[in-house]
């Protein structure tokens, strides 16, 4: 059923294009997480909101800390120091797996799909609450077949709906990247989850089931779901956000519209280098050894 | 050569109590390695604590055989929380480290002069089996022409695969339901299992425990037809051998262990045989100079360790085991 999320949009639509700006209605809210590895310093987020109900994009590029928030906010791996909370609960040490049924789900970069399974039972071991996965009640097929013949109807219903059904019987691990991809989506899905955040999912994927991929998504929010996912591809990012937050080196340096970010300076500069749409080699050699003789001599007084 | 004599030695010994033992400490593992991808290398120490639980109790203080066998069963349960705490949090190949070593420590501490008033040193223990041996319906032995039992071995035979039935129904049973799913999505990837919500430690620990209590269930049959409990029947071998059995009938298949289990106590028993016999004698078939009948009894581990090469390579899934599964892997 679609849910009206014009409301939702709307409210972000007067908010100015800082970092870490408020939002009218958070699902996720972090403050000052960090995460170092080694000497680098991975992620250094002072604030981040998620609304409620809309597709955030988390843009940056490659090393920017995108997949290293994605794993600290869903318990995948644990903050040198912070706090956040989804729903209002705070979730630091909360593991991984309690996230997960507080309604917060992540698919991953590299699609973990379980190769030895078949596509039917992948899916099923989404379903949350099932008391066939308790060890004593599994001994016994009467106490769960009720449960499991719900869940494998459910389970049907969203094979059908990401087009899967004719691999149903097939293992997981003969499907192509993009089949991964969609049954990764659809067996977040069994969980039922509130949010659902999505990492990279249109990585390794063939641009003919990219559109199809992209529907999946808006589905998602038209349901009433919250979206968060992490991608390269700008124009995915300008097609279906509503929200963009841009990172780069660990930090949040923009946040915005689609059409507002992708015309901020910060994330032209951060994304593409300041010298993005200029050919190097017309450009004045003195010029250009001047003005990197200056970064470095700032960097050094910096440091 | 007397080819009766090899195929009863070899018929005898894959249906009778030593291929029981095998049997119930690759079910163990099966559920483990097969299942969960646990990768325990300590069997022997879950089958040892299993033994002298149920030695220890009978012996030392004189309790009765169900105390005993409930002690073993209970020692192997004890063994697989206290491995299974700090390990399971770790990746896999820690497990095989950490059982491994915990399995010869207990293998050294069973066998210690210091722990000799418990234990009974190198010796180990014994003179626990009379309510056992009371128990026996059978008044002789058994000879079918190609195989033969004495009486306890028979009596041994019967318990031991009403036991191994009762623990394959109980895996079947188990790996039906979402309970075995979840263990088997386990193997394939940890942390899509925990991104859905499940506690996979929870699971791994309640893998390792059953795998544990089965085979101790292992330890305990092993220390009753064998009279006596010994800390060198616990060595690393035969964890090994275990792992040969489940690879040879399939893993991740009920039957799997059990079948592996007999087709090696056959070929073991079946190969000795016709070794010892081929170098035996004043003229014997293979001369001296290839071979003497010292040799001749290692030539099974030898031709042991050979088949299961090629059975990796030609055949990884065993017996029982779906190609399809295995081809996965190699894409």
């Amino acid at each position: 059923m679609p849910v009206d999320i014009t409301g939702a949009r709307e409210a972000l639509r007067d908010l100015p294009n800082d970092p870490g700006v408020p939002k009218p209605d958070p699902i996720v809210v972090g403050d000052d997480i960090t995460r170092t590895f080694g000497g680098l310093k991975a992620v250094d987020v002072e604030h981040i909101e998620i609304q409620r109900g809309v597709i955030t994009a988390l843009i940056g590029p490659n090393g920017a800390g995108k997949t290293t928030l994605f794993n600290l906010l869903t318990g995948f791996d644990v903050p040198d120091s912070g706090s956040w909370s989804f729903n209002g609960t705070p979730l630091a040490k909360v593991p991984a797996y309690k996230v997960a049924r507080l309604g917060m789900v992540r698919t991953f970069q590299l699609t973990k799909v379980l190769a030895k399974l078949t596509v039917i039972e992948n899916m099923r071991l989404g379903a949350t609450g099932q008391l066939g996965e308790k060890f004593f009640p599994a001994i016994f097929k009467t106490l769960w077949r009720g449960q499991e013949d719900e869940i494998t109807e459910r389970a049907d219903e969203l094979l059908v709906r990401f087009k899967l059904d004719a691999k149903r019987e097939d293992f997981a691990g003969s499907l192509s990247g993009g089949q991964r991809k969609l049954l990764e989506m659809a067996r977040a899905l069994m969980v039922d989850p509130e949010l659902i955040m999505l990492d990279e999912p249109m990585a390794g994927v063939n641009p003919a089931l990219k559109q199809s991929l992209l529907g999946h998504v808006k589905s998602l929010r038209d349901e009433g779901r919250t979206v968060l996912f992490v991608e390269h591809d700008m124009d995915m990012v300008r097609d279906i956000s509503d929200w963009v937050i841009v990172m780069a080196q660990g930090q949040i340096v923009a946040e915005g519209t689609p059409e507002a970010v992708m015309a901020d300076q910060r994330v032209i500069d951060a994304y593409l280098g300041a010298h993005h749409d200029t050919d190097l080699s017309e450009m004045d050699e003195t010029s250009l050894s001047r003005e990197v003789e200056a970064e470095i001599e700032a960097e050094e007084a910096d440091s | 050569m007397d080819f009766g004599s090899i195929i009863d030695a070899a018929i005898s010994d894959a249906l009778g109590p030593q291929a029981v033992v095998f049997a119930l400490a690759a079910i163990g593992l099966n559920i483990h390695f097969g299942y969960t991808g646990l990768l325990n290398f300590g069997q022997a120490g879950f089958m040892a604590v299993g033994a002298y639980g149920l030695s220890v109790t009978m012996v030392r203080y004189d309790m009765p055989l169900p105390v005993g066998i409930a002690a073993g069963m209970a020692a192997a349960l004890v063994l697989a929380l206290v491995l299974g705490v700090p390990t399971l949090r770790l990746r896999a190949d820690y497990l095989a480290i950490v059982t491994i070593a915990a399995a010869e420590i207990l293998r050294l501490v069973f066998g210690a002069v210091e722990t000799k008033e418990v234990f009974g040193g190198s010796n180990g223990l014994n003179g626990y089996t009379s309510t056992w041996n009371s128990l026996n319906p059978y008044s002789g032995g058994l000879d079918i022409g190609i195989a033969s039992w004495s009486r306890n071995d028979l009596w041994a035979m019967t318990v031991g695969w009403i036991v191994v039935g009762l623990c394959c129904l109980l895996v079947w049973a188990l790996m039906r339901s979402p309970w075995g799913r979840v263990l088997r999505s386990i193997r394939e990837d940890e942390d899509a299992v925990r991104s859905l919500g499940k506690n996979v430690f929870l699971y791994k620990m309640q893998a390792l425990m059953l795998g544990g209590v089965i085979g101790g269930l292992g330890g305990i049959f092993y220390a009753l037809k064998q009279a006596s409990t010994v800390p060198s029947d616990y060595s690393t071998n035969l964890t090994f051998f275990a792992y040969v059995a489940l690879l040879i009938g399939g893993a991740a298949r009920v039957m799997g262990p059990v079948i592996g289990s007999m087709i090696f106590w056959f070929l073991m028993s079946g190969i000795g045989q016709l070794f010892s016999q081929a170098t035996r004698g004043a003229d014997p078939l293979i001369p001296d100079w290839i071979m003497t009948d010292t040799q001749a009894s290692l030539v099974r581990y030898v031709l042991l360790g050979l088949g299961l090469m090629l059975l990796m390579i030609f055949r990884p899934q065993g017996i029982f085991g779906d190609r399809r599964e295995i081809a996965i892997d190699a894409r």
